[in-house]
């Protein structure tokens, strides 16, 4: 029921704010800023009642939906989805302190769109049946794409649109690819589910395998989003109000990455490996294609928008080397980027309400009249630059470790033996992205901050509010514990992570055996010889 | 064990830079300052407490040559999942408490000095706030028990290199745009990070192949190091630390500012001057060669990567020097001539002598410091003036900095009885009778000598230094000379205490011709037995043999007398040059020398173009590739998307007349649609196939499989076409109802049969739909023959499969490994 509670709330709040009579929209931001800390403080007691040795899912809910086609309402949560649950609800607050001035018309309709946003985004990250997270992985794109298209600004309809339509198009492969299992799944077993749990017992042979990854990777890849399909988001970025870019900088784009560690590895583990190779050399492009790309951009925002493109590399490489370190830094990334890139959104989204431009030439010298501002988005660079001692040093660490020293053995025999040391050259090409990072990162910075104020209009900037700051800290306080006190969030996220590559492992050894037919159940593919899964298990480990 | 709380030492500044660069600003300078030499000062406190009470007598019971048990403090398991466990934690031994006595000590002393020098400041606060995080940051470093726990001060000083140096961001140095300090700053941590991608190459490549960071660990791991692997599969072999060092190595030319990422610290000198002293002379510069002297277990492992780095140290030695010689800029000639001495401290490391690469370190950083101070007490004076062109004559005006920085120059350029002397010549000694097998006799001879050239250079140099700044008629002009103001006491203090060790330092490490201790030497030999052990355990597998010092030369004591004797004749040669060439301000000679030669003297101004090459071969490239990226290449991918969007457009608006607002068409389409859809849903697929084929014999095995459906589906099989279903046995249907027995239709979609009697038959299947209750049939026909022979066709339906063999390749192929 607590994780009901917490998707209830934010429904209740975009209610009640609904009902807010209309004014200048103070009411309306105050209650949401109000209801979204109520809401952070009531998903903070599945913080408190976590299990930290239970690896399985908790707060488990399964109630029948739509029994006809065996939709259940099933929800719960681990260690995996625990901390992107409570990012969620903890940017909330700081997204609406950032709207007090980036939007001024229609605030109560905008602080709706931001809780039912919010109600999908969660209901995403703990669905446990494939429909129901189908249905709030498309309720999300109708706030967003009204965030966009009527809060933006610039070619705010274009943006918006290409938003919309691209991460449709990538997601009806996705609910077809769904149905197919549904159907093959219920045709094999009788059993006919959406539910992820029942699902996840059962693998598919290789080549249906094959199409059903594909199908989902395209959807999540759209979202995380991958190179090259990333170029609806520095039009989205650009175009969307501050709130919009921190929200979806923090938050949205995770659901991509959360949806190949929930969905697309553990239900195609033969598929995920076999392409493996091939995504992390994409995702290793994206880490430096974004970061040259973000060079030269000319727009602050759309700079932080390709920054967005390079870390996000690094999430889908952790994820792919498949072992436990790689897969928690993954994870853990995740959070940080929501942390830096959300704070870097803020920073600019303060200097935009100043000047209402995003042009790096028009800045220069504003540390001189911002410095506690300057001081606040130094931070957020640093953190964003994997500075260690800031949270995205951990992440980037573990996600490189983890990368390096996997071992693709277990797919030996279907891989040629130069993917051996593949993992290796991906690792030292995606260390590169350190030292890209702090290049277009620096280069922001400079642009912005330093030299002499050469435009007059910079010379009376006003410091930074102490609602902006309020808005900064809680970001710069998990920057620093992050960083320095890993544990409390490594310690959940882990027994997760070891279960779930266990159980991948266990499903890729059933899965060689299935080359053809409907799908079958794990344990009786692996029956007896589990103790080779174990072995395999241990190889493919580190 | 309740053990020494070290780590205090790093937080004391720490806390320090958290009060100045969160409340500084409202608070006044005097609090400023008090709270950040304060926490300097409690820091040396307890560094003191450390070494000489806790660690000195751990070191006396050891005894020379025993094991000493280093001071560990565990504050907590910083990041630990998977195989990984890095914990926060700090190690004191010999070697960390030089280092952390340095920075401390010099540390407070430039503290102290920055009072004054940054009087006149506005942003007093934020300046004592970076210089206290760096000493934090410093003092991680150097007191990290892992390499990852190193890094984190690695990266810090970095990063508190870059805030320092861009310090006066919105002014330029001389004769450039606005924002050069800034981008200087820029340029050193990027350079930096350069190094740094190597330096966690190299973490990877020791975590993967020794299993930890920890370097106490490390160094037990010998047989770890020595393994060998072929790096990414190309074929060749090499050795751990070979692969390893190489890569930190790489790591330590970033921070150590050593060829070819040394460009960096000459901009650097855009800060302010006390943090020239400070982090670009005495302390951040030396990590590299602190971190190869803490590694010494590693680095003596690989004869090839030692050589590399005494090469690359003598190169930089020298070349450095060289620059130096041209330079009018008097910082520029003080972080030449850094450059210049870390590669000393290298080609020490390099031969093995890390002993004598560290004792470099410490003296370095006393004379260094006093330089780069006094230098700062002239420009201070002098308004800002850097150009030693329009200095001289400052010898009677700024006594106190003249005869310390005369003291300080004495001892770098290497005059008995100063620091420098017995630093240096004991590198020069190490590098003379050095042995190692992958480099040729010549080479190593060459190394000697081009440490001597660079000597010659350094007295050369460091001279002309001293000679247009003090010596002579005063050159600046009147403007400046209007606002001359000596320094204060907050300014000389350091710089007599910092002179006073230029001079006395040295006595620390005498030769053991000249006496039977070298202190400094006995002090670190816990240190060092740690490359002495691994070498007695796994030296014989080095190929070729381990690089050392060859002993009978170095039992030969007239040989070193007479290298002393040398190195000190070279020494007084430069000063001599010098003398001729500069006392009293630049002489005509040196004139008509630069005018004789003028393109070697612009190349030599111009610092070799190296900044030109870099820029050519790197940065513009890159910034090419960049753009190319973002305008062709992203613009490629989205014209793509879009042309994908229209393309759907264009398809939607020629289909557009379809729905035209007629409504019987829309119903009879609808009917149409409705029917094909109903058809295709209800129709079961009914197709199968006969294995092997339609002709048979008797008495063969024939295998019946119906076509492969997503849906759910049952089957029953008539083979003899009797109108009996044959497969599954049939039921009677219900009597009551009527209906028909569900067994009678089986799950399995494949049947088998064996036929009795040769002739034709008709096999039927019947498919019912167990969703829409929908039925189908199909017929084919199968002739079949008398037996031939003995002949069999037969397959086995589920033998062991493709993927079974595969299953078990992976299997055997994880046992092999």
């Amino acid at each position: 029921m607590t994780l009901v509670a917490i998707l209830a709330m934010p429904l209740v709040g975009a209610l009640i704010v609904a009902l807010l009579p209309r004014d200048d929209g103070k009411q309306a931001r105050n209650m949401g800023v109000v209801w979204s800390i109520a809401t952070f403080l009531v998903s903070l007691s599945v913080l408190f009642n976590f299990d930290v040795n239970d690896s399985a899912m908790q707060f488990e809910l399964s109630v029948p939906w739509i029994t006809a086609f065996g939709i259940n309402f099933h929800v719960g949560l681990d260690g995996i989805s625990l901390w992107l649950v409570l990012l969620t609800t903890f940017l909330m607050p700081v997204v609406i302190l950032s709207s007090y001035r980036s939007v001024s018309h229609k605030v109560k309709e905008f602080i709706v769109a931001l809780f039912i946003l919010q109600v999908g985004m969660l209901g995403a990250f703990v669905a446990l049946d494939l429909f129901l997270f189908y249905v709030f992985w498309e309720v999300m794109l109708v706030p967003m794409y009204l965030i966009i298209g009527i809060w933006g600004h610039g070619r705010k309809a274009y943006a918006a649109l290409k938003f919309v339509l691209y991460t449709m198009v990538g997601s009806l492969p996705m609910l077809v690819g769904i149905i197919y299992m549904y159907l093959t799944h219920g045709a094999a077993t009788g059993n006919y589910t959406f539910d992820y749990t029942v699902l996840t017992q059962s693998v598919w042979n290789q080549s249906a395998q094959l199409w059903l990854f594909a199908a989902f990777a395209l959807a999540f890849a759209i979202k995380v989003p991958m190179v090259p399909l990333h170029t609806w988001l520095p039009d989205a970025h650009t175009q969307a109000p501050t709130p919009g870019s921190v929200i979806l900088a923090g938050v949205l784009l995770k659901l991509g990455t959360y949806g190949f560690i929930r969905f697309a590895i553990p239900l195609f583990p033969w598929a995920a490996a076999s392409y493996a190779p091939y995504l992390s050399g994409l995702a290793v492009v994206g880490i430096i294609y974004g970061a040259m790309v973000a060079y030269v951009q000319d727009d602050a925002k759309k700079l932080v928008a390709y920054s967005s493109v390079s870390h996000l590399g690094f999430v889908m490489l952790g994820m792919l080397a498949m072992n436990v370190t790689g897969l928690t830094g993954s994870i853990y990334q995740m959070l940080n980027h929501g942390l830096s890139t959300g704070g870097l959104f803020l920073a600019i989204g303060a200097l935009y309400d100043r000047r209402h431009t995003h042009l790096l030439d028009q800045f220069g010298g504003v540390w001189k009249r911002m410095p506690v501002f300057g001081a606040l988005f130094m931070l957020c660079l640093l953190s964003s630059a994997g500075l260690p001692g800031l949270n995205g040093f951990v992440g980037e660490f573990m996600i490189l470790v983890g990368t390096f020293t996997h071992q693709r053995d277990y797919v030996a025999g279907r891989v040629p033996s130069v993917w051996i040391y593949h993992s290796r050259a991906m690792a030292g090409a995606a260390a590169t992205g350190v030292v890209l990072g702090a290049v277009y990162l620096l280069h922001l910075f400079q642009k912005l901050m330093f030299g002499p104020i050469i435009n007059a209009k910079n010379a009376t900037l006003r410091d930074a509010s102490a609602r902006e700051i309020w808005a900064f800290i809680p970001l710069v306080v998990f920057m620093f514990w992050m960083g320095l006190y890993p544990k409390p969030f490594l310690e959940r996220i882990e027994p997760s992570v070891k279960t779930m590559i266990v159980q991948h492992q266990q499903k890729f050894a059933a899965s060689l055996r299935h080359v053809d037919g409907p799908p079958k159940r794990v344990r009786e593919l692996v029956g007896l010889s589990t103790s080779a899964s174990q072995r395999l298990a241990m190889g493919g480990g580190r | 064990m309740a053990s020494f709380p070290l780590y205090w030492i790093p937080l004391l500044p720490f806390l320090g830079a958290a009060f100045n660069l969160l409340f500084g600003r409202k608070f006044p300078r005097r609090a400023v300052h008090l709270v950040s030499c304060g926490v300097v000062f409690g820091a040396l406190l307890v560094s003191m407490v450390a070494v000489f009470r806790e660690l000195y007598p751990r070191w006396v019971e050891a005894g020379h040559g025993g094991t000493l048990e280093p001071i560990v403090n565990r504050v907590y398991s910083w990041i630990s999942v998977g195989d990984i466990d890095i914990g926060l934690n700090f190690l004191l031994d010999p070697l960390s408490a030089v280092m952390i006595l340095v920075i401390t000590g010099i540390g407070f002393l430039i503290h102290l000095y920055s009072t004054g020098y940054m009087s006149h400041d506005t942003d007093y606060a934020r300046f004592f706030g970076y210089l206290n995080l760096f000493t934090g940051a410093m003092l991680v470093l150097v007191l990290g028990d892992s390499l990852p726990v190193m890094f984190v001060g690695w990266e810090g000083v970095g990063l508190c290199s870059y805030l320092l140096i861009g310090f006066w961001y919105d002014k330029s140095g001389t004769e450039r745009y606005g924002d050069a300090n800034a981008t200087a700053g820029k340029k050193a941590f990027i350079v930096n990070r350069i190094g740094d991608l190597a330096f966690i190459i190299g973490m990877f490549l020791l975590f993967t192949h020794a299993g930890t960071l920890n370097f106490t660990e490390l160094a037990d791991k010998a047989d770890a190091l020595m393994t060998k692997f072929s790096p990414l599969g190309l074929g060749f072999y090499v050795t751990v630390a070979g692969a390893a060092g190489l890569m930190l190595f790489i790591g330590a030319t970033g921070k150590s500012a050593q060829i070819p990422l040394y460009v960096w610290l000459p901009d650097a000198m855009a800060g302010p001057t006390p943090v020239s002293a400070l982090i670009h002379a005495a302390t951040m510069v030396t990590a590299g060669v602190y971190m190869v002297v803490r590694l010494n277990f590693l680095y003596v492992l690989t004869p090839a990567v030692m050589a590399t780095i005494a090469i690359v140290g003598a190169a930089t030695a020298l070349i450095a020097a060289l620059i130096g010689f041209a330079q009018n800029d008097i910082k520029k000639v003080l972080a030449y001539s850094t450059v210049s001495q870390l590669g000393y401290m290298f080609l020490a490391a390099g031969v093995g002598a890390f002993s004598a690469a560290l004792f470099h370190v410490f003296t370095h950083a006393f004379f260094k410091a006093c330089l780069f101070l006094g230098s700062g007490a002239v420009i201070h004076a002098l308004a800002g003036e850097q150009d030693m062109r329009r200095m001289g004559g400052l010898a009677k005006k700024l006594p106190i900095v003249r005869w310390t920085m005369l003291l300080s120059t004495l001892a770098i350029a290497g005059i008995v009885p100063f620091a420098g002397f017995f630093s240096k010549d004991e590198i020069l000694w190490s590098v003379a009778i050095a042995q190692n097998g992958t480099l040729a006799p010549w080479l190593l001879k060459s190394l000697y000598v081009t440490g001597l050239a660079a000597a010659l250079g350094t007295a050369f140099y460091m001279f002309r230094l001293y000679f247009m700044t003090f010596s002579g008629e005063c050159r600046a002009d009147a403007e400046t000379l209007a606002k001359f103001h000596p320094p204060t006491s907050r300014m000389t203090i350091p710089l007599i205490v910092l002179a006073a060790g230029a001079v006395t330092t040295g006595f620390l490490g005498l030769p053991h011709v000249v006496a039977k201790h070298n202190i400094f030497h006995e002090w670190l030999s816990p240190v060092l037995a740690q490359g002495q052990r691994v070498l007695a355990q796994v030296g014989s597998r080095i190929e070729p043999a381990a690089a050392g010092a060859d002993p009978l030369a170095q039992a030969n004591h007239h040989l070193e007398w007479g290298l002393m004797g040398l190195s000190l004749l070279i020494a007084l040669i430069g000063i001599a040059i010098a003398t001729r060439f500069y006392k009293g301000g630049v002489r005509q000679t040196v004139r008509d020398l630069v005018a004789k030669m003028p393109a070697v003297h612009r190349l030599v101004y111009d610092k070799f173009r190296v900044d030109e090459l870099y820029g050519w071969i790197v940065i513009k490239p890159f910034r090419v590739l960049c753009w190319i990226f973002a305008k062709v290449a992203d613009g490629i991918i989205d014209g793509l998307v879009i042309v994908a969007g229209q393309l759907t457009l264009f398809v939607g608006r020629s289909l557009r007349g379809i729905a035209d607002g007629s409504l019987q068409r829309y119903v009879a389409v609808m009917a149409v649609g409705l029917v094909l859809v109903f058809l295709a849903v209800s129709q079961p697929p009914d197709d199968f196939e006969i294995d092997p084929g339609e002709t048979v014999e008797v008495g063969q095995v024939v295998r019946f499989e119906a076509e492969q459906s997503t849906r759910e589906l049952r089957y029953r099989w008539d083979f003899d076409g009797d109108g009996k279903w044959d497969s599954p046995p049939q039921q009677p249907a219900d009597k009551r109802t009527g209906e028909e027995d569900p067994r009678n239709f089986a799950r399995d979609r494949a049947a088998v049969f064996r036929y009795a009697k040769a002739g034709k038959y008709a096999v039927r299947l019947e498919v019912r739909d167990v969703r829409w209750k929908s039925r189908a049939t199909e017929e084919r026909k199968v002739v079949v023959n008398e037996k031939k022979g003995i002949k069999s066709s037969r397959r086995q339906a589920a033998g062991p499969s493709v993927a079974d063999r595969r299953f078990d390749n992976s299997r055997t192929d994880g046992a092999r490994r």
